[in-house]
């Protein structure tokens, strides 16, 4: 009873350690994006607020809170009031099946460093990444702005199509690892991390990953000078502040997956796991960020054609290739 | 071939945006770093005074319908000797749009312009300035200029006193 007692409360402990601490990755990643977006255009970024701009989330949170929460006129009351939970808690969601250190021994427990390592990890978040597309979807019908909607319109396209090509990239490496669980994944590249063993499927997952997360140069849902700010133009104070941040913990969290399914997740000489862990998913972040400061955005049509006329047709070509080798070395039954 | 030009120059935008990531924002922190603008910057007006230490303007209107958004307003006023000056001058600068054509339009270069820029204010009804606010003690951008010199105008008796010369009529009496 009393060993039940612990355990609960260690894994109540464990959820809002990592709720907190993604939260707030969210919010300071933020910050780091307007800072190194700045620096790269040669100027400071927010420095005001706090010690060289250090409270800024804090203060940006303040004031989102404070504003108006609009309803438009034509907006579907419900789903326009749902649609931002839906695209923020999704997201939250999907770290769960990120293992971000091996399991450590407390008070003579094993708690394992993951909040649910699925057997199926894989296809879980594929399902979240799937249903994130409603939120967006939702949030740009039930606006009733045609602005909304064609960024609505958009995202569910781009969504859809990169989906498929970031699918395709992944069954190489679970055919390398031999299971869907991401923990089974990471130990899988305790000798090399799969981006060095095909690194054909981690480019196309990344390009992917960026399309998923509508980020530059895949950021038409929100083209301003087009669309005002695509599916949640219509969204003010803080359920705008929801979308945004879960755009931010998206980054996170397709950060963390890349990390566990190319990087070797937790794995690394020297340093603690858990370092290694958040330094290569920062490291990916700042990488999505760099990204943004360099790379104009593409045309739609052009977004379309390498989706389906480049990313896809090579995973298919990848899945095969890697297929036919893991059948010539003899490891496939 | 095209295809390697396009992957360069997918590649090499990264190289030039890590570079400038170290190198020092061109940005000037603004209450804090004031840079000091030049001596002819063209910023809030003055109004100047002759050589001789009195006012140059000499109440022409000529600002004031030069000025595209009418900020500039006055009442011209005669003195005793016959010289013309304003007896009340303004200008209001939450108006003002800093073209400069008051002070290209100004006969007797009066009315200049100063690098002064930081006129910042929570009350618009602070920024009409008076003649007081806007007079200053020197000649300005050309402190030689004299106009009553150059025009030659000598106003030595009162108006109505030299000789050959009628009294001055009061219109107002020729009412029916």
């Amino acid at each position: 009873m009393n060993d039940l007692l612990l355990t609960g409360l260690l894994i109540l402990i464990k959820l809002g350690l990592i709720l907190a601490v993604l939260l707030t990755m969210a919010a300071y990643l933020v910050l780091a994006e307007r800072k190194i977006l700045a620096r790269m255009q040669r100027r400071y970024g927010p420095n005001r607020v706090g010690f060289g701009g250090a409270m800024q989330p804090l203060a940006d949170l303040i004031k989102l809170l404070t504003k108006e929460d609009f309803l438009p006129a034509r907006a579907d009351k419900w789903l326009f009031l749902l649609a931002p939970g839906l695209a923020a808690v999704t997201a939250l969601l999907a770290f769960a099946v990120v293992p971000f250190s091996p399991p450590i021994e407390l008070f003579g427990q094993s708690l394992p460093m993951v909040v649910c390592d699925l057997n199926v990890g894989i296809l879980y978040f594929f399902g979240l990444s799937s249903l994130a597309v409603y939120g967006v979807a939702l949030g740009g019908w039930a606006s009733g702005s045609k602005y909304s909607l064609l960024g609505a319109l958009r995202a569910m396209g781009q969504m859809l199509s990169y989906e498929l090509a970031m699918g395709l990239s992944i069954i190489p490496v679970i055919l390398m690892a031999r299971s869907f669980s991401l923990n089974a994944i990471v130990e899988a590249q305790a000798s090399l991390p799969f981006a060095l063993l095909n690194p054909v499927a981690f480019g196309i997952f990344f390009v992917a990953a960026l399309a998923e997360s509508k980020r530059t140069p895949f950021d038409l849902p929100e083209a301003e000078n087009e669309l005002v700010a695509g599916f949640h133009t219509e969204y003010s104070g803080m359920r705008f502040g929801l979308f945004f941040v879960g755009e931010y913990i998206n980054m996170v969290v397709l950060g963390a997956i890349v990390t566990s399914l190319f990087l070797g997740g937790w794995q690394g000489p020297l340093l603690p796991p858990i370092v290694w862990f958040f330094g290569k998913v920062l490291t990916l972040a700042f990488v999505f960020i760099w990204i943004r400061g360099t790379l104009p955005r593409l045309r739609y049509d052009q977004l379309m054609a390498f989706g389906w006329k480049i990313l896809v047709p090579l995973a298919l070509l990848n899945l095969v290739a890697t297929g036919g080798i893991l059948l010539w070395l003899g490891g496939a039954a | 071939m095209n295809f390697w030009r396009d992957i360069k120059g997918t590649l090499q935008p990264f190289w030039v945006t890590l570079r400038y990531l170290f190198k020092r924002p061109v940005t000037i922190s603004y209450p804090e770093q004031k840079r000091t603008p030049p001596p002819r910057y063209r910023a809030r007006m003055i109004l100047t005074r002759d050589p001789d230490g009195e006012e140059r303007c000499v109440a022409c209107h000529l600002c004031s319908a030069a000025c595209p958004v009418d900020c500039i307003s006055m009442q011209a006023a005669e003195r005793e000797d016959g010289r013309r000056y304003a007896a009340w001058f303004r200008i209001n600068f939450a108006r003002c749009i800093y073209c400069g054509l008051c002070a290209e339009a100004c006969p007797t270069l009066a009315i200049q312009m100063s690098p002064e820029y930081e006129i910042c204010n929570r009350d618009p009804l602070n920024l009409v300035w008076e003649k007081e606010d806007l007079l200053v003690d020197h000649g300005g951008k050309d402190p030689d200029y004299h106009f009553y010199r150059h025009s030659g105008i000598g106003v030595a008796a009162p108006r109505g006193g030299n000789p050959d010369e009628q009294p001055p009529v009061d219109v107002k009496t020729n009412l029916p």
